[in-house]
Order: structure tokens, then C-alpha cells, then sequence
């Protein structure tokens, strides 16, 4: 603020002051990130193993792998992805309004009850303590501290846009807007219960039956549509431009893509019930929109791609700007597969099996992970005031690891659920079922050990993150090759015709 | 059209509110009215709220998260139907608070999975899967033969349960203690408990004696499912819609 007062505000000279933005809070979700991010693919490495060798299970029961599940998915999705959320919207909501976080010290009180949400979360999975539903599990009293600490997150993030200095509200806002609104309005809605005692864990649902399927269904679906796809694509608006140093490819597209997709996501849930006792108009609504839904995502996905326009040779030297686009190429293909699976023909052969399993991985370590990771990229040096990350080899290194593990995790994913599915519904010439449900199972053990080496090549590649990430916050540059020089150059010029 | 949007990306209230609107629709339309057509859930003959032994076993089923790799859900598939049974009803899980048909069949579907095997294979089985099926993949469950459980708080659950819509009755509640001990009875007589819960199994599930741990809940809530409902007398076509 000093330098500035020598300049008068009416000078042409006269550059705006930057506001004093609140950084502190966003280093502190991005470390969170981070670890609750190894954490997460760590536990699911040892359930994959789990599936592979049963003995892992230690004949515990904290160690099972029917709690150890829920843990390994909350930890991904909430923890993970969910600090990224938070550390990115935060950090880009500052930059885009051109105002520090409204609140005072709330920003803080979200960020640290954020991370008591997830371990309340966590520690009572383990001890057992759950409602039962799908990425819905915590009970009661932690619903209840995550409601308090969401709605201050909302407070926040509105509180920042409506103090903003910027006249219009910048496209990731209204993506992570969306994202924060509908979160609140599926996780109190799906998490009505009645607890058994006040001072007891044990929580019943208000629900019951196929009116409870529907509505953790309505609430699973989308903290796919809004947690894991509104909040990703508003990291993507603000890191792929900025990244690439191009703007947005197309502002009409923004619009449209992004009203409609939170218009048609919201009504997806059915499609994970079909030929259940739900009733058939019910499901049908939710396949149509289901296949509806996947042009607005080829929206979002075509936005990001282009947005290289006149930049793709930065794929090439740049290996931070090629995780952001291999992201939005994963979340292209698995916004495809999707609608596929929701068709009711095809869902028959896939529901029950590993093939949504591998669906939802191509989504979650292609799109979410490599776009957090991405972000993660460009976000270190800049808050720590670095000039560029510790090793961008290692960066090279990370994304090969990982992809090469997603495909390991995607292939052997497929294979095993259409063998499970086709395994399940055979019969022989005699007319009777060909398989046991136990040799389905066991034919399963080849892609079961497949799916554990992608799993820990995706870890070793966020472990290469790890590192990298913290040498660069030590400040430290590995002496390396740039990578715009480790391509062959064009011969030099011959001295005879210079 | 375009030009318009400027106002929306000008004012966050209007934003937030617009959004709210647009993401609400979808759900209501989808949701609201399965609490209001009576079409939703079959009327049929036999389906009653758990014993609170069952009770007790259903919890424990959610506790290790069985769910997570085994359905409750039969689709209306010709090879379903074979392997597991009719399809499930959606009055069959009316009490069930919250429901467990799943999503992932790492192990077979349990809809229908009450009297198809023995006690004893499931005192094996959950015991150490591999004992009786060398190939499985489910993890031993050795603690649920050694926790006692004394049944002592499931008046409370009982009526909790009442509260969100299930039809027990002051009776049940009264009751809910001395009828999770009486049905785990070795005598296999408790009079009461079969007026209140018609048909429920009475018998020693587990071999306890003297008390009842948390092995004989699981089986007891394992026998009973899809059980409740005598198909030979269900006609489809009522329920047609």
C-alpha cells in the first residue's frame, strides 16, 4: 500500500494496488490436500489388495474391508478433493473479485472445520460407526458440524464476490458458487435422521425403503455432478487459461454449458437404480437425462481444449499445462461412458459390477486428480513466492506414473466387470445357469492384482508430487534441463551459409 | 440472450438464487412424488417391522459394512431369478431405515439369502469365509462370536424407528428387551414375540448360551430376509404399474 500512495490515482502511471489476500488459509488446505490426498489413494491401494488377497483383512474388525471402504472413498472425495476445493476457491475467488476473503477469521474457521469434519468422519468409520449409505456415511452429530461448517464456506465465498472489485463475476465463480449451493442443499436433505439417543452415535434415517434409495441416489449422483464436476471445472476455468496464458475459447459456450449442466445433472440419480423396485417413470426420467447430460460436459470439455488455441506447443514443454489437458480428456471420456452405462440395456450388463468401479476411477484419477494435481502445480510456487517449481522432470515423471496406472486401473476394470456380467447371465446348452456365483468371483483375481499395480503407480506418482511440491516450498531448484530444451533442437545453422 | 447475462454475472444474489431454482428442479420432480403415489409400494401380504434381534443384526450388517459388496436388490432378470429368487419388491425394505439394496456385487445378492442355508454354515462362514467356500474373498468376522450384547437401550431404538414411520407398537416397545432375548431362546417358545412379530424364526441361532452375541443377531436378521413374503400366493399383476 505505501509505494502506491506516491502516485496519484488520477496519473496515467497510477497501477491499481493489489488487495492484501488472504494466503495463509489457502497454503494450509493446499498442505491438507496433499496429505489427505496420500492418505486416500494409500488406504484404497490396501483395499484393492484386500479384494486380491483376503488375509489383509487381519480378521479385525478396524481393518475390514467393509469400513476400510468407506474411509478410502471419503478420504478421495471429501478429503482430498475437497481441500483442493476449498484451497483453489479460495485462491482464485481472491484474484478474480480482486478482494481479500470476506470474514475475518472465517475463512480459517472453515478451513480447520473442515479438517475436523473428515476426522470425525474417518475415526468413526473405523470403530464402526455409520448411517449405511454410500458417501453419505458419517452420522448425525458429524452432519450436523459439517452443515455449521458449509454454510460458513457459502458465507464466505458470497461474502468475497459481493465485496469484489471486478464488476462482472468471473466464470470459476459461478462454477464453485454452484458447486458450494447445491452441496449444502443434497447433504441436509439426504442426511434428515432421527439419532437414537442425543449422547449415542446411532442415527435412523428419516427415509425408508425406495424413497430413501431415491434420494441418496439424487444425493450420490450428484456429489458427482456438483463435488466432483462443478467445483473441478471451476479449478479448470482459472488454471487452464492462466496456465496456457490464453483466454477462455468460447464465453458463449461457458454459459450455456454451465446452466444446463446443473440444470440436467441434478435429475441423473435414477440411472444408479435401474430394474430396482423404483418405479419405472422414475427411472426412465433418469436415463434420459443421464444421455441429456453429456453434451453439456463435452461443453465444459471442449472450453478447456480449445482454450490451447494457438498455445498446443506448451503440451509439449510444459508437463503441469499437459496434466490439466489430459484431465479434460479424461473427464471427456468418462462424461461419454456415463451416459452409455445409464442406458438401461447396457446397465443391466453393467450395474452390480467392476465396470462402474472403473468408470468412476477413469473420473476420479483421470479428471479429478490429475486437474487438482494441475492446480497443486500451479499453485506452490505462487504461494510460497517461489519462481518456478523445485524439478519440472519430476513433474514429467508424476504424469507418467499416473497415467500409466489409470490405464492399468481402467483396462483391467473393464475386462472384469463385462466378464462378471457375462459370467453372471450365461447358461449352458442345457438350459441352465453355467456359472457359480464363487467361480465369477474367482475369475476375477488376475484383474483384482492388475487394479492394485495401476492403484500404486498412481500413489508413486503423488508421492513424486510430495516431494517435489515440498522441495519447492523449501525455496529449492534441482538443476535440470529445461524441457523446452530436452527436445532435439534444429540443427544450427552451417557457418559456411551464415 | 448473451447481453442479458451480464446482469446475472453482476449481481451474486442473483446468481445464488438462480442456481438454487435451477438445481431444485430436478429433484422435486423426481422425488416428491414417491411419498404421494400410491403406486409406489405394492400392497402385499406379510412384510412387518423386525424383532429387535433382527433389529440388532441389521445394525451390525450396516456397522461392518456389508453393503459395500453385497446387494439386496434382485432385478427382474431371468438368471436373477434362478440364482437369487422373484424380484424384490419395494415393499419388501418399507421399514428399512435406511435401505441397503447397494450398488456392487463383489458377493452374491442377500435379498432373499433367509433359509437357504443353515445356521451352522453361517456360524462357519462368517466366522472364516474360506472354511466352507475356499475361494472367497469376504473377510473373517471372528469378533461377532465373542461381543456380548445385552439389548438393554432397544426400547429406545425401537421407538426412534416409531418416530420415523415404522409400525411398532407400544407393546413391541415395551417388550423390545425380553423379546430379543426370547427369540434367540433355546426352548424356541416365546408367545408373546410371535404375536407381535408373526412367523419370526425362534431358536438358537448360534449355539450362545446364556447370552446373546452379536453372531446369533447376524444370523437371525440373515434368515429372515426375503422371507416375509409368500410368492406362491403373490399375484404380479395386481401391482401392475
Amino acid at each position: 500500500m505505501s509505494e502506491s500512495t506516491a502516485t496519484p490515482a488520477t496519473s496515467p502511471g497510477y497501477v491499481r494496488p493489489l488487495p492484501d489476500y488472504n494466503d495463509d488459509v489457502v497454503r494450509f488446505c493446499t498442505v491438507a490436500t496433499v496429505l489427505w490426498g496420500l492418505v486416500g489413494f494409500l488406504v484404497g491401494l490396501i483395499i484393492a489388495l484386500q479384494l486380491g488377497f483376503p488375509a489383509l483383512n487381519l480378521d479385525l474388525p478396524w481393518t475390514s474391508f467393509g469400513r476400510l471402504r468407506p474411509l478410502h472413498t471419503s478420504a478421495v472425495i471429501f478429503a482430498f478433493g475437497g481441500n483442493a476445493l476449498i484451497a483453489t476457491s479460495f485462491f482464485v475467488v481472491q484474484r478474480t473479485c480482486r478482494a481479500r476473503l470476506w470474514g475475518g477469521h472465517l475463512p480459517w474457521f472453515v478451513a480447520i472445520g473442515y479438517q475436523i469434519f473428515i476426522v470425525l468422519a474417518a475415526s468413526g468409520y473405523v470403530m464402526g460407526i455409520t448411517e449405511g449409505r454410500e458417501y453419505a456415511e458419517p452420522e448425525w452429530y458429524t452432519d450436523i458440524w459439517l452443515t455449521i461448517v458449509w454454510v460458513a464456506y457459502l458465507v464466505v465465498f458470497l461474502g468475497t464476490l459481493i465485496k469484489r472489485e471486478e464488476p462482472h463475476i468471473y466464470v470459476a465463480n459461478w462454477f464453485y458458487l454452484a458447486f458450494i449451493v447445491t452441496v449444502a442443499m443434497l447433504h441436509i436433505a439426504n442426511n434428515l435422521s432421527m439419532p437414537v439417543s442425543w449422547t449415542g452415535t446411532k442415527s435412523y434415517s428419516a427415509f425408508s425403503g425406495v424413497q430413501d434409495a431415491l434420494l441418496q441416489w439424487w444425493y450420490g449422483h450428484n456429489a458427482v455432478g456438483f463435488f466432483l464436476t462443478a467445483g473441478f471445472l471451476g479449478m479448470m476455468y482459472y488454471f487452464v487459461p492462466k496456465r496456457a496464458g490464453r483466454p477462455v475459447y468460447s464465453y458463449r459456450l461457458s454459459i450455456v454449458h454451465f446452466w444446463s449442466l446443473i440444470f440436467l445433472y441434478i435429475w441423473a440419480g435414477p440411472h444408479h437404480l435401474h430394474y430396482t423396485a423404483l418405479p419405472d417413470w422414475a427411472q426412465t426420467l433418469g436415463m434420459t437425462f443421464s444421455i441429456m447430460l453429456w453434451m453439456p460436459s463435452w461443453g465444459g470439455m471442449i472450453n478447456g481444449v480449445m482454450t490451447l488455441s494457438g498455445a498446443w506447443d506448451k503440451l509439449r514443454t510444459d508437463p503441469v499445462l499437459r496434466l490439466m489437458v489430459v484431465a479434460l480428456a479424461f473427464y471427456g471420456m468418462s462424461t461419454f461412458e456415463g451416459p452409455v452405462m445409464s442406458i438401461r440395456a447396457v446397465n443391466a450388463l453393467s450395474h452390480y459390477t467392476d465396470w462402474t468401479i472403473g468408470h468412476v476411477h477413469s473420473g476420479a484419477l483421470g479428471w479429478v486428480g490429475f486437474i487438482s494435481f494441475g492446480a497443486l502445480y500451479c499453485l506452490v510456487p505462487t504461494l510460497w513466492g517461489r519462481r518456478r517449481l523445485y524439478s519440472m522432470q519430476l513433474v514429467n515423471w508424476h504424469f507418467w506414473t499416473a497415467t500409466i496406472g489409470i490405464v492399468l486401473y481402467m483396462t483391467s476394470m473393464w475386462i472384469a466387470g463385462i466378464q462378471q456380467g457375462l459370467m453372471w447371465r450365461a447358461y449352458d446348452k442345457l438350459g441352465f445357469l453355467q456359472y457359480t456365483f464363487i467361480e465369477a468371483v474367482a475369475a476375477m483375481h488376475p484383474y483384482y492384482l492388475i487394479r492394485a499395480l495401476g492403484g500404486a503407480l498412481y500413489l508413486l506418482g503423488a508421492l513424486i508430487m510430495a516431494y517435489n511440491l515440498f522441495m519447492t516450498t523449501r525455496g529449492l531448484e534441482r538443476d535440470e534441463e529445461a524441457m523446452d530444451e530436452a527436445v532435439p533442437a534444429r540443427p544450427a545453422p552451417s557457418p559456411a551459409r551464415a | 440472450m448473451f447481453q442479458h447475462h451480464a446482469r446475472i454475472e453482476r449481481n451474486s444474489i442473483l446468481l445464488l438464487v438462480l442456481t438454487l431454482v435451477v438445481v431444485s428442479i430436478g429433484g422435486l420432480v423426481q422425488i416428491l412424488p414417491l411419498f404421494f403415489l400410491e403406486s409406489t409400494i405394492e400392497k402385499v401380504e406379510g412384510i412387518r417391522p423386525y424383532t429387535p434381534l433382527e433389529l440388532v443384526g441389521r445394525n451390525i450388517y450396516i456397522r461392518e459394512g456389508c453393503y459395500n459388496c453385497h446387494s439386496q436388490q434382485i432385478r427382474p432378470f431371468r438368471d436373477e431369478a434362478e440364482r437369487y429368487g422373484h424380484y424384490s419388491l419395494a415393499a419388501e425394505s418399507m421399514y428399512d431405515h435406511p435401505f441397503q439394496w447397494g450398488s456392487k456385487r463383489t458377493g452374491p445378492d442377500l435379498a432373499r439369502v433367509g433359509n437357504r442355508y443353515s445356521d451352522d454354515w453361517h456360524i462357519a462362514h462368517l466366522t472364516n469365509p474360506r472354511s466352507v467356500v475356499p475361494d472367497s474373498i469376504m473377510p473373517s468376522y471372528p469378533w461377532l462370536a465373542t461381543t456380548v450384547i445385552d439389548g438393554s437401550d432397544l426400547a429406545e431404538h425401537l421407538r426412534t424407528l416409531r418416530v420415523v414411520g415404522v409400525p411398532y407398537t407400544d407393546d413391541a416397545i415395551a417388550n423390545a428387551t425380553a423379546d430379543f432375548v426370547a427369540q434367540a431362546n433355546p426352548d424356541g417358545t416365546a408367545p408373546g414375540l410371535l404375536a407381535r412379530y408373526p412367523k419370526a424364526n425362534v431358536r438358537n441361532f448360534s449355539g450362545d448360551v446364556g447370552k446373546v452375541t452379536e453372531l446369533t443377531a447376524l444370523i437371525a436378521y440373515l434368515q429372515v430376509l426375503g422371507t416375509m413374503v409368500n410368492f406362491s400366493t403373490f399375484d404380479e399383476h395386481a401391482n401392475q404399474r
